[in-house]
């Protein structure tokens, strides 16, 4: 076990899966002699040349469809778009193509593709700071999974090379720098399993991604009030697996949902009706929802600020489910 | 149609005295503002991603003085000097920077997003390439309406390689739209050098494929710049539809202020700071006895002066008001 990076976790896991099979290679922009935009690709275009790590012009369409096509010929591409806001560029290779290839011509094409893209920000205004995974989870097709630590990313990223479906890999931003623990042997971690990340059994809240951190710093404000909260890091959007979640709000009879999203139609929203569609007589109070406000994102610190939930209004929800006077003294209990 | 390389003849006011010195002064003002927001960066005072245009000074200004006051400026995040040769305030652009009320664009958009609807600036866009096909728009709209106005584009090389280029400039060709495309070829998008990313590294080629006349210029020098887009601006005024012109240029500074500059050596950058379009530009002045360098210096203090200023002014402004953040989602909510 060593404590490093999520960056450096999905160094590891690009380049042992590289490593571990030729068919692996990287293209996307910047990747490789800027040394990616995240550094996460840094130093790989030096240890496995131009061949496997491939800068590419401004045209995220062409390298969607471009690694989708190599895909369906038995590469495993992992294309880069270097944030989830240019996905948008290309939507039409991810949801026309990579998502229905399989399905549309009866099974007989596989597109075994990864796309890496990063979601969040901070001061990147309107059209830089999107949250965009749950336009990719509305998709049948695709695989969608968004990691919250060092070992979930880098078992993940390692399912995902090896999956033969299309698998959108949503990291964040604000992740890069943070640090847990990583074995040093080979493991992958399984797409479609969530996972619960504290035990509590007060209060469940459901989160992925930089939530995942933020509901465990909530948990451990509401423990200084007696509140013991379990947090299900859900880890892959598609399959979703609800499994934990109910388990878990057949013990605890409340949940919050949290994303960075926006909350209409969000992945708040869909976990929401999946608990009270499968567990309604579990429920003591309504499923609440954290998520960004509706709103493009303010470019002005203070705007910005107010806009994106974090662990305070985590707190304030899990207070409200339980029916507690949000900023009223807590017993202990 | 032409597709040659052009040195542009120079016109008969680019001989004034008073035109020559305000080129001198909208340059050296860009630059000032620019070195004076690195430096806002570097202590916090701006956030997110910061683009500076250190060396592009000439063909920023070229450009936008070629156009009447009610001619119309598309242009991408690289655009402060757009904007200050534009006539736009420096203090409320660098407001804007500073995510305060008073910016260009109150704050929400930060120094990618610059736009003021009086200056006819349509904004600066973030998504590259995708501000293209609007400045089309604006142009079709013009024709449509029986005006005389015409649209001026701007865009780097990288952005030559999106779909959205192609499928913008093919329209503008067929339909004969009054837009001018200017590409400031900085010879790099991000780390990427045009060869490495363009299988035709001279842009201005392209234009064949769009039935439009396409100019390679020295970017670097403001009075061929100026010319070349008057003649492509008066060309698109009379009816003669749009023209591709190639400003070929340089930035003396990383892509943003996050760039560790792996990807191109000191020595070449070196090499194009010694010939800086601003200090040419002066000794030009000098030597054709336009003005001593006393008249010169001077025009640099008053600069000195509107850029702190500028600079006092953002510090001083109001954040946006929280209230606010609702505001300006829909024109009626
Ligand atoms: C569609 C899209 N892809 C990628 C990016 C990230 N990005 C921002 S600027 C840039 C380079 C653009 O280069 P160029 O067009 O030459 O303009 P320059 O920055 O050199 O002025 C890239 C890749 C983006 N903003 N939009
Ligand atoms: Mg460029």
């Amino acid at each position: 076990m060593a404590d490093i990076t999520y960056r450096e976790a999905l160094r590891q896991a690009l380049r042992e899966e590289m490593l571990r099979d030729e068919r692996v290679f990287l293209l996307g922009e910047d990747i490789g002699a800027y040394g990616g935009s995240y550094a996460v690709t840094k130093g790989l275009l030096e240890e496995f040349g131009e061949k496997r790590v491939k800068d590419t012009p401004i045209s995220e369409t062409a390298i969607i469809g471009a690694a989708v096509g190599a895909a369906m010929d038995g590469l495993r591409p992992v294309a880069e778009i270097m944030t989830i806001n240019f996905t948008l560029v290309a939507i039409d290779q991810v949801i026309n193509n990579a998502a229905k290839i399989h399905y549309m011509f009866g099974g007989q094409f596989r597109c075994p593709l990864v796309i890496r893209t990063v979601g969040g920000g901070r001061r990147l205004a309107a059209t830089h700071s999107q949250n965009l995974e749950v336009l990719f989870a509305h998709i049948p097709g695709l695989k969608v999974v968004a990691p919250a630590t060092p070992y979930d990313a880098k078992g993940l990223l390692k399912a995902a090379i090896r999956d033969d479906d299309p698998v959108v890999f949503i990291e964040h931003s604000l992740l890069y720098s943070t640090r847990g623990p990583v074995p040093d042997e080979d493991y992958v971690v399984p797409i479609g399993v969530s996972d619960i990340k504290r035990r509590g059994r007060d209060v469940t809240i459901v989160a992925y991604s930089r939530m995942t951190r933020e509901a465990l710093i909530a948990a451990e404000e509401l423990a200084k009030q007696g509140i013991e909260a379990e947090v299900v890091d859900l880890r892959t959007l598609r399959p979703l697996d609800m499994g934990p979640v109910l388990d878990s709000v057949a013990r605890t009879n409340r949940a919050v949902v949290v994303g960075e999203d926006w909350r209409s139609f969000g992945i708040g929203a869909e976990v929401a009706a999946r608990i009270q569609e499968e567990a309604f007589d579990e429920l003591d109070a309504p499923v609440l929802r954290v998520s960004q406000l509706e709103v493009p994102t303010p470019y002005a610190a203070n705007l910005e600020k107010l806009a994106f939930p974090g662990s305070r209004q985590i707190v304030e929800a899990c207070q409200q489910v339980l029916n507690i006077q949000v900023g009223a003294p807590v017993a202990a209990g | 149609m032409s597709t040659e390389r052009q040195e542009a003849v120079l016109l008969p006011h680019q001989q004034d005295k008073d035109h020559l010195l305000d080129l001198y002064r909208k340059m050296f003002l860009i630059r000032r503002f620019e070195e004076r927001a690195a430096e806002a960066y570097t202590q916090g005072k701006i956030g997110g991603f910061l683009h500076l245009a250190i060396g592009e000074e000439a063909a920023n200004v070229g450009t936008i003085v070629a156009l009447r006051d009610d001619d119309d400026v598309f242009t991408h995040y690289r655009s402060h000097g757009h904007a200050l040769a534009r006539g736009m305030d420096p203090g409320a652009v660098m407001a804007e920077l500073f995510g305060k009320t008073t910016g260009v664009s109150r704050g929400r958009g930060g120094s990618m997003h610059l736009a003021s609807l009086e200056h006819h600036f349509w904004g600066g866009y973030a998504i590259v390439g995708g501000h293209i096909p609007l400045a089309v728009g604006m142009a079709l709209a013009h024709q449509y309406r029986g005006l005389d106005r015409v649209v001026l584009c701007i865009f780097g090389d990288g952005a030559v390689n999106t779909g959205a280029f192609h499928e913008a400039l093919n329209m503008a060709g067929v339909w004969k739209l009054p837009v001018v495309f200017a590409v400031s070829n900085n010879l790099y998008g991000m780390g990427t050098a045009i060869e490495r990313s363009s299988a035709v590294t001279e842009v201005y080629k392209r234009a064949a494929a769009y039935n439009m006349p396409g100019r390679r210029i020295n970017g670097n020098d403001v009075l061929q710049v100026e010319a070349a887009v008057r003649d492509a601006v008066e060309r698109a005024r009379a009816g003669e539809g749009p023209s591709l012109l190639e400003l070929v240029t340089y930035r003396f500074r990383g892509h943003s202020m996050a760039d560790a500059e792996l990807y191109r050596s000191k020595e070449e950058v070196e090499q194009y700071k010694a010939r800086d379009p601003i200090v040419a530009f002066r000794r030009r002045l000098e030597e054709q006895g336009v003005a001593d360098a006393g008249a010169l210096s001077a025009i640099e203090k008053e600069v000195e002066d509107t850029v702190e200023a500028a600079v006092r002014f953002a510090e001083e402004s109001p954040e946006p008001d929280p209230g606010t953040i609702f505001d300006y989602i829909y024109v009626n909510p």
